[in-house]
């Protein structure tokens, strides 16, 4: 089991014919996911890697049977290409671009309301449910099947954190990248209540940073709901006040998204929080001891 | 990307937005000149510079005749202002904004912001006009009112009539009030605004509702398809470090300590220096490389951490994911010659292909002190510049 994305996922490829999206095309194909199609307008009836290309997502999913879509589209035509997938009604659309505009993700997840498709990111670095189905751009090696589920909204900083679980023996059900923006599609509490009712996850790591207030509503959303240990780590407790650091998302305004405040939160709400990022792993291993899950959890 | 008070009148004024008239002077006779064409009998001498609290701290004067315009203006223009916002070593000021005095009946406060937590574009009001609006939030939090905004619709007039009212604006100012807040949107919306603040709003004498001081910002994601906002950019408002960064699409922050930092990805370089302060050492910036972390790439990196003479040593974290670790072993060496580096230089590498990432780094014969760990690497650094 896992959460969002399993041996079964057909995905299509949105802006496929694109460099970056060709690269991890084939490093998709390779891990073992089921790639079944792409769309790039005007490229219709083609193939690359062996994959045919459509020219617009409805054709794909008539044709593939697609129930996913990944989106690699350029930041100016991005919020187009998440519609498109919405509008195919595909049960997930993952947009793996960065610098889409924020009132275009307003408007996105306007016209989202009521819809059933789920969005993960955009500004991410997808979701991979290890040695089953990788979608996004994360090295698929250093995961490890297992019963650790993580979320995040860094992409190399969950690397860091996968590549730690994996070193100690601990595997991984699924992480997933929420991103960077502040507007995303799913958040920390859609991520947090799948793992609570994915009967294959023990324990979830939670990677938060500065700006917004996403990681206080989750760590008091774990408080009252979940039943199972969450260790987190916050990024950006140097960061100065006013400035983005990098993500659009990651920005202290009017004294509101401190590190501070999240930790304070997080630990009130049961959540114990790695001290350095170099922690991350062995925080999450001395809880999973406390609650004697390590036995179980300890995959390799 | 910030803008100039006066740039952001003039966007405002655009879009029917009520502003005091008013003109830019970059010297004392422009500014003397601009108050001449104005030709009203009292006119504000603004510094113009990209950080509030410049009223406190002496950079508005009120003028009563041009002498005074020309007293003021000799002294704000080439002073440095220090406020809250600028950091202890202030800020030049380079450009002034004259403006027409008005007779200011009461300060009211409207902004837009987004509100991360709905997704929506949300307008706030409050009658402590003045003031900033996170020190109201803080004390008296029952005096700000707010809308949020559906996005196809927009703001409506029944929401700004509401604001109005909740604000106690009087009813004979109503409906310039709405036709202000309903303009303010337009603006947010059809120019990326990240931050649309008009504090204070004034009601006057001659019966007007008016911006007396604008802060626009705008999404940097979005200023591709803003010609026009992008002409307003002030490089003399912008770290010099982050302006050559932002040319290499590098993501470079300058802060106040002594350690460099190259890191792939912006959590982990928030992370770095997170447990760089740790260990006990300051980190000089924040420098995220990007995904691709090329030889070039890398090179140029070292050389905008190099410009900040503050810099006593520096420590590269990469998790070599796609990118191998080699590949980036080999820039770091390249980059390392390139720019004759003198100070340390510890290296932390993780991912794939590491053992022969590092074998190169050895090999280098360089200078180059390499970590087994972020942890290692932090600790290493920190002791190398103490």
């Amino acid at each position: 089991m896992s959460v969002f994305v399993n041996k079964d996922t057909k995905v299509i490829v949105q802006g496929i014919t694109g460099s970056t999206a060709l690269f991890h095309t084939k490093q998709m194909l390779d891990y073992g996911t089921k790639i079944v199609g792409g769309v790039t307008p005007k490229k219709g009836g083609t193939e690359v890697e062996g994959v045919p290309v459509f020219d617009t997502v409805q054709e794909a999913v008539e044709k593939t049977g697609a129930n996913a879509s990944v989106i690699y589209v350029p930041a100016p035509f991005a919020a187009d290409a998440i519609m498109e997938a919405v509008d195919a009604e595909l049960d997930l659309a993952i947009c793996i671009t960065e610098h889409i505009p924020v009132m275009d993700m307003v408007k996105v997840k306007r016209y989202m309301e009521g819809k059933n498709t789920r969005l993960v990111g955009p500004n991410c670095p997808g979701v991979i449910t290890p040695e089953e189905c990788k979608i996004g751009i994360m090295p698929g090696y250093i995961h490890k099947k297992g019963h650790i589920g993580v979320v995040s909204r860094s992409g190399t900083l969950t690397y860091e954190a996968v590549h730690q679980l994996s070193e100690q023996g601990f595997g991984q059900s699924t992480a997933v990248g929420i991103g960077g923006d502040p507007v995303n599609g799913t958040d920390f509490i859609d991520v947090l209540k799948a793992f609570n009712e994915d009967p294959d996850t023990e324990a979830v790591m939670m990677i938060g940073e500065i700006g917004g207030t996403a990681e206080e509503e989750a760590a008091e959303w774990v408080k009252a709901n979940m039943s199972k240990p969450v260790v987190g780590f916050i990024g950006g407790a140097t960061a100065p006040p006013g400035k983005r650091m990098g993500h659009a998302g990651a920005i202290i305004s009017g004294g509101k998204g401190t590190a501070d405040e999240k930790i304070k939160v997080m630990n009130d709400c049961g959540i114990q929080v790695a001290e350095t990022p170099a922690v991350m792993g062995e925080t999450l291993i001395s809880v999973l001891k406390e609650k004697g899950l390590h036995d179980k959890c300890k995959t390799h | 990307m910030n803008i100039h008070e006066y740039q952001g009148k003039e966007i405002l004024r655009k879009y029917g937005v009520a502003v005091p008239d008013g003109r830019v002077a970059y010297t004392v006779d422009e500014a003397v000149e601009a108050a001449k064409a104005l030709g009203s009998n009292v006119s504000v001498v603004k510094a113009q510079i990209h950080a509030g609290g410049r009223g406190k701290a002496g950079g508005v004067k009120v003028a009563k005749n041009l002498d005074e315009v020309r007293t003021y203006a000799e002294e704000i223009l080439g002073k440095t202002l220090v406020t809250h916002q600028t950091g202890p070593e202030g800020k030049e000021v380079k450009r002034l904004l004259i403006e027409e005095g008005c007779d200011i009946k009461k300060e009211y406060y409207v902004g837009l912001v987004l509100d991360r937590a709905t997704s929506r574009v949300t307008m706030m009001a409050s009658e402590e006009g003045g003031t900033e609006i996170e020190e109201v939030a803080a004390e008296t939090p029952e005096k700000i009112f707010k809308e949020v905004i559906d996005p196809v619709v927009g703001l409506t007039p029944f929401q700004a009539r509401r604001l109005a009212f909740n604000i106690n604006i009087p009813k004979e100012y109503l409906s310039k009030a709405v036709k202000f807040m309903l303009g303010l949107y337009t603006v947010f919306e059809e120019k990326d605004c990240s931050i649309a603040e008009i504090n204070p709003l004034v009601t006057t004498g001659d019966g007007d509702v008016l911006a007396l001081d604008a802060k626009l910002n705008f999404d940097d994601n979005a200023v591709f398809r803003q010609k026009d906002v992008a002409e307003y950019r002030d490089l003399d408002e912008e770290d010099e470090k982050e302006i050559e960064a932002s040319k290499h699409d590098l993501s470079y922050i300058a802060l106040d300590g002594n350690i460099g930092c190259m890191v792939n990805g912006a959590g982990l370089a928030m992370a770095t220096m997170d447990i760089i302060k740790h260990y006990g050492g300051d980190p000089a910036n924040f420098l995220d490389v990007g995904g691709g972390a090329t030889a070039e790439k890398v090179t140029e990196a070292f050389k905008i951490i190099l410009s900040d003479s503050n810099v006593k040593g520096i420590l590269v974290n990469i998790f070599g994911g796609i990118m191998k670790c080699d590949v980036i072993a080999e820039g770091v060496v390249e980059a390392t010659k390139q720019v004759g580096l003198e100070i340390p230089l510890v290296v932390r590498l993780e991912g794939t292909n590491v053992d022969l990432g590092k074998q190169i780094l050895a090999d280098s014969g360089l200078n180059i002190t390499a970590a087994e760990s972020m942890a290692d690497g932090a600790e290493k650094i920190v002791s190398l510049v103490k």
